[in-house]
């Protein structure tokens, strides 16, 4: 069994968002990049079914040199080999043209199952994967709360999260993209072993010149800005005591809930 | 032009997000000059909607659009899309809709602008849509063809024009099909559910309550304000609250007299889910958390300050 990760770097969630001038591109110097968190509970599914079957673990990520890092991350938490696709010269700004590349880049491994994130925390598109299932033919499932291979690895059963706490089990043919829902799992941590084992663990390279980039850009980002507020909002602050006040008054003479 | 809308229905009901973006669509229409048309596989869902303003009802009856497969679900629009034509075709942004029409996507070729919260009408084809959890927005125009979703709530039902259209009904071939996914029953897992949905006070906890061994001061504060308690997803995640306390797109949608938001930062899928109440106090150390965006009340502080002393006060 053949198992591949796409895990994407993307800012923190205390990073501070500084547009450039052109109004799209960040200054990369006030952000702080680690994994997509939802991509790391896809790998730690991984992980499992590694643990559960004799699978290898690939991941995968597509992005500018310090991307490499969610790679060794991932290596280091016992995925067995990676796949680094250099973006330079490579538009990504569209969910379509990534998914084309990674199809590229993924298409002669022949993977069982390609297991990503619900979303990334950046564009949150939430469409890679099942772009990925597309382009490769695959079958797929979204909002995936569970999996189990059966038939001897010949099938998967996901467990699918649909609106207001409603749940479905839903029977998938090899291969299958499965975008993974956060909280199936607990993600490892990796260990000092892990962490040691990474420089023997190979790295398949891809750049633009020996991927398939046959896509076309059919949309423009026009810009990107601060939202602007729906709502007049009064900001209470200042010490404890003096919050406290100022909250119990607004509950009882103007919300009119406690006596 | 021409756009088609697909309503999204379970049991003859009519998704909300359906409607919300069929009011969308008629608002687009009007200031592109295009032709409406809503796509049903549901007869009775086909009699509703063909009372509002737009150009055809199209009702598919097929045994196999009757639940939810993406196979078949994919190839019907593909079919439709090749005898229709419509420059954009359009979706409330449900789970659903986030499983199947990315491929759809991949498979005309069309870029998908998934979760969009409004038009920009001063703009052809522009559309705008939040980013980075919500933190900020961004506008994206089309330059050809395309798939647009809208996010829950981001246009109201109540703004749909009435009218009167035909309604066209068919039957597609769809043997031949390839089945590789196979969707079960529907099934809850906790039967012993929270309704939220009626309460008048929620006190609502995040990841900022930091640990489990905090909750319960959560819990006191909601027994002085006689309010119910909710919580964002990380929370239920961890398995401090069970999941049917949980508020947001894949949890409860609320509208309470008032909303207390403790350490909650405020994804986007959590507001979707409470946007609605009709007073939103938030206590957040953060004073940039995407939270206070939707708040009447911003509370900027340490909750293991205040809640302590506001229990005290209650």
């Amino acid at each position: 069994m053949k198992i591949c990760v796409l895990i994407k770097q993307v800012a923190s969630e205390d990073s501070s968002l500084i547009l450039n001038d052109d109004k799209i591109s960040f200054n990369t110097s006030s952000i702080n990049f680690v994994s997509n968190e939802p991509d790391t509970y896809a790998l730690e599914e991984a992980l499992q079914i590694k643990e559960k079957f004799d699978a290898e673990v690939t991941v995968c990520t597509l992005g500018p040199e310090s991307s490499r890092q969610v790679l060794k991350d991932a290596l280091a938490k016992g995925a067995d080999n990676g796949i680094y696709i250099s973006d330079e010269g490579i538009d990504t700004s569209s969910p379509l043209n990534i998914a084309k590349v990674l199809s590229s880049a993924l298409k002669d491994s022949n993977f069982d199952l390609i297991l990503s994130g619900l979303q990334s925390n950046d564009t949150g598109f939430s469409q890679i994967g099942l772009l990925v299932a597309e382009y490769l033919d695959t079958s797929h499932a979204s909002l995936v709360m569970g999996t189990e291979l059966i038939n001897d690895c010949k099938n998967v059963k996901v467990k699918l999260e649909l609106e207001n706490g409603w749940f479905q089990w839903s029977e998938l043919g090899l291969p299958a993209s499965l975008t993974i829902q956060s909280g199936i799992n607990s993600p490892r941590y990796a260990t000092l072993k892990g962490i040691m084992s990474v420089k023997n663990k190979e790295v398949k390279e891809f750049n633009k010149d020996n991927i398939s980039t046959d896509y076309n850009s059919s949309y423009t980002v026009v810009e990107r800005f601060i939202p602007q507020k729906s709502k007049e909002t009064e900001t209470i602050d200042g010490s404890p005591d003096e919050i406290v006040e100022k909250m119990i008054d607004v509950m009882k003479n103007k919300l009119r809930l406690v006596q | 032009m021409k756009f088609l809308v697909f309503i999204q229905s379970h049991e003859s009901k009519i998704n909300n997000n359906s409607l919300e973006s069929l009011c969308a669509a008629q608002k687009l229409a009007a200031s592109h000059n295009a032709e409406v048309h809503a796509v049903t596989f549901d007869k009775v869902v086909a009699e509703n909607i063909s009372q509002y303003e737009i150009s055809s009802t199209i009702y598919i009856n097929n045994q196999e659009l009757r639940s939810y497969n993406p196979i078949y679900y994919l190839k019907c629009i593909e079919i439709l899309n090749s005898n229709l034509n419509p420059d954009l075709i359009i979706f409330g942004h449900t789970y659903e809709t986030r499983d199947w029409v990315p491929r759809l996507s991949a498979r005309f070729e069309f870029p998908f602008i998934s979760d969009c919260t409004n038009i920009d009408l001063t703009d052809k084809m522009a559309f705008i849509r939040p980013i980075y959890q919500a933190k900020l927005s961004e506008k994206i125009k089309l330059n050809g063809k395309g798939i647009i979703s809208f996010q829950a709530g981001s246009f109201s039902k109540d703004d749909l024009k009435q009218g009167n259209s035909t309604i066209n009904e068919q039957s597609l071939d769809m043997s031949n099909l390839e089945l590789n996914i196979n969707p079960g029953e529907r099934f809850k897992e906790s039967a012993d559910g929270v309704d939220l949905s009626t309460s008048e006070v929620i006190v609502s906890i995040g990841r900022g309550i930091s640990k489990e061994e905090n909750i319960p001061l959560a819990k006191e504060l909601a027994e002085k304000l006689n309010a119910q308690i909710g919580a964002s997803r990380p929370v239920v995640d961890a398995g401090w609250l069970d999941h049917s306390f949980q508020i947001g797109s894949s949890g409860q949608v609320v509208s309470p007299k008032l909303y207390l938001a403790i350490g909650i930062s405020g994804a986007i899928q959590h507001l979707v889910g409470m946007k609605g109440s009709k007073n939103i106090m938030a206590i957040n150390k953060d004073p940039n958390a995407p939270i206070f965006e939707i708040s009447d009340y911003a509370v900027v502080g340490d909750i293991f300050e205040i809640l302590p002393k506001l229990i005290e006060e209650l």
